[in-house]
């Protein structure tokens, strides 16, 4: 039998600010994390979570998880010692891009001042799997260690691998999530060829004059535990990772498959997978990223993979508070539907105002709402999309 | 142009350096061991970019990797130049 995965623990940087929890109450609260359109995380300062070696061996993307890192551990109770033989702990951080701006920066000097001055930093820091390695090597998680690259599934991806990996008994506790931090010249101009971005700047999901994403940046890091462990040491469990579904839509390299047949089946196996049906969900966290295909999509998917119950179901997008976090996405979401489920609320969709035909679902625009789910146990789903065609859902419930 | 390297001049450097890679001003000496002063592998390899470009001394991975204290790095790169 699988184990069942509990959360313990949840830590995130965005733009909204520093702690999950900061992110959960802003949201509720109607405030944006979005200045100048662009999402940047104006809050966080390296120096109070890093020693200056430590800030300066790590990419922005890595600072960022592990600020976050160390917010989920102490909350799970692990801030002075493990509860796990650390060989049994996994450590999966994932990013869409990983170290762009030392990328970028490293480039300049080399067209600039030539090859002998280049950092021998500039791999280590820029390396997609940096965060993961630096957060292993901060919390001494000595099991497997890796960092999924999937564009903006990366997030809900590291998670239900994580998921996976202590279900069939590799691992009795992962620390997982995403970062990324993707705010430089080369980024913007190139997902602005794409015309990708919104070039009014403004993020508002499902509302029929989206034009683009907003670009963010951030992180999230869960402590995910096998749940009978947990309860044994006496742990906090704030929540469980029920399902996970993963597809790919073979379609496209950047446009989702406009019937969202993937989307579709990733959340029916997320589904399948926590052994539940549309009628047992009462809150979606959409991907929502505010562009036209995504959103259309997303809700033909909805639509298609809940059936008669999507109707009544509340879905929102963190988006449309801090923006697109590319890889960071699925893991802040994975969070801000956790502590949303927690407090029996439905956050909002900010600046949705104009309505789209087709485009019906109840996507709780402009301010929150409790979910009055009568007693009936907090389960939601968080969706995950990304560029290449892959689709990552998360099934989960509040403790 | 290169700086003329004297054990003076090479010592200053390499002083002024290491507090960049985290290393406390006070405890750097050329009897500390760059293992008290928490400065790694990686650290030297910046270190050794710093030494070449002031002093045109290239410093290579063998070199290194015999270096344990902050006197055996000048003592290096002196001997390297002469």
């Amino acid at each position: 039998m699988k184990r069942e995965i509990a959360v313990t623990g949840l830590g995130a940087v965005t733009p909204l600010g520093v702690g999950a929890r900061t992110l959960h109450e802003r949201w509720i609260a109607g405030t944006s994390g979005i200045e100048d359109g662009e999402g940047p995380c104006s809050e966080f300062e390296p120096t109070e979570h890093l020693s200056v070696k430590e800030a300066r061996r790590s990419d922005r993307f890595t600072q960022f998880a592990l600020a976050a890192s160390d917010e989920a551990l102490k909350e799970a109770g692990w801030d002075d010692e493990a509860p796990y033989d650390p060989k049994r702990i996994g450590c999966i951080v994932g990013t869409g891009i990983g170290g762009i701006d030392t990328l970028t920066r490293n480039h300049q000097v080399l067209l600039e001042q030539g090859p002998k001055k280049v950092s021998p930093l500039s791999i280590p820091l820029m390396m997609g799997n940096a965060a993961a390695g630096a957060v292993s090597m901060r919390h001494n998680l000595r099991g497997p260690s890796f960092a999924p690259v999937s564009a903006c599934s990366a997030g809900a991806h590291s998670i239900g691998e994580a998921m996976e990996l202590i279900e069939y008994g590799r691992a009795d506790a992962v620390v997982t999530g995403s970062s990324e931090a993707a705010l430089v010249p080369l980024a913007r101009a190139a997902f602005g060829a794409l015309d990708a971005m919104s070039e009014l700047g403004i993020s508002r999901p499902f509302d029929a004059r989206r034009d683009g994403f907003v670009m963010g940046e951030g992180a999230a890091i869960l402590v995910l535990e096998d749940a009978e462990q947990a309860r044994a040491r006496g742990a906090t469990i704030l929540a469980y990772v029920r399902g996970y579904g993963a597809t790919s839509d073979a379609f496209h390299l950047t446009a989702p498959d406009s019937e969202g047949a993937g989307a579709t089946e990733a959340m029916r196996l997320a589904l399948a997978d926590a052994g539940l049906t549309p009628e047992d969900v009462v809150y979606v966290n959409a991907h929502g990223t505010s562009t036209p295909l995504n959103d259309r999509a997303e809700t033909l998917a909805i639509k298609a993979a809940l059936g008669e119950a999507a109707k009544h179901i509340p879905v929102s997008s963190t988006k449309s508070a801090i923006g697109h976090l590319l890889g960071a996405a699925g893991s802040v979401e994975a969070v801000a539907t956790i502590l949303a489920l927690r407090d029996r609320i439905a956050p909002p969709t900010l600046g949705l105002e104009e309505s789209e035909e087709g485009l019906d679902l109840d996507y709780v625009p402009g301010k929150a709402r409790p979910l009055d789910i009568d007693g009936k146990p907090a389960v939601g789903l968080s969706n995950g999309f990304g560029f290449g065609g892959h689709n990552a859902v998360l099934c989960l419930e509040a403790a | 142009m290169a700086t003329a390297v004297t054990p003076e001049a090479v010592e200053k450097v390499v002083f002024d350096a290491l507090p960049q890679f985290g290393a406390e001003p006070s405890e750097i000496s050329r009897e500390a061991t760059f293992d008290d002063l928490d400065i790694d592998s990686l650290d030297l390899a910046e270190l050794s970019q710093i030494i070449e470009d002031e002093f045109g001394v290239q410093l290579k991975g063998d070199d290194i990797g015999k270096i344990k204290t902050v006197g055996d790095a000048v003592d290096m790169v002196v001997s390297r130049a002469g």
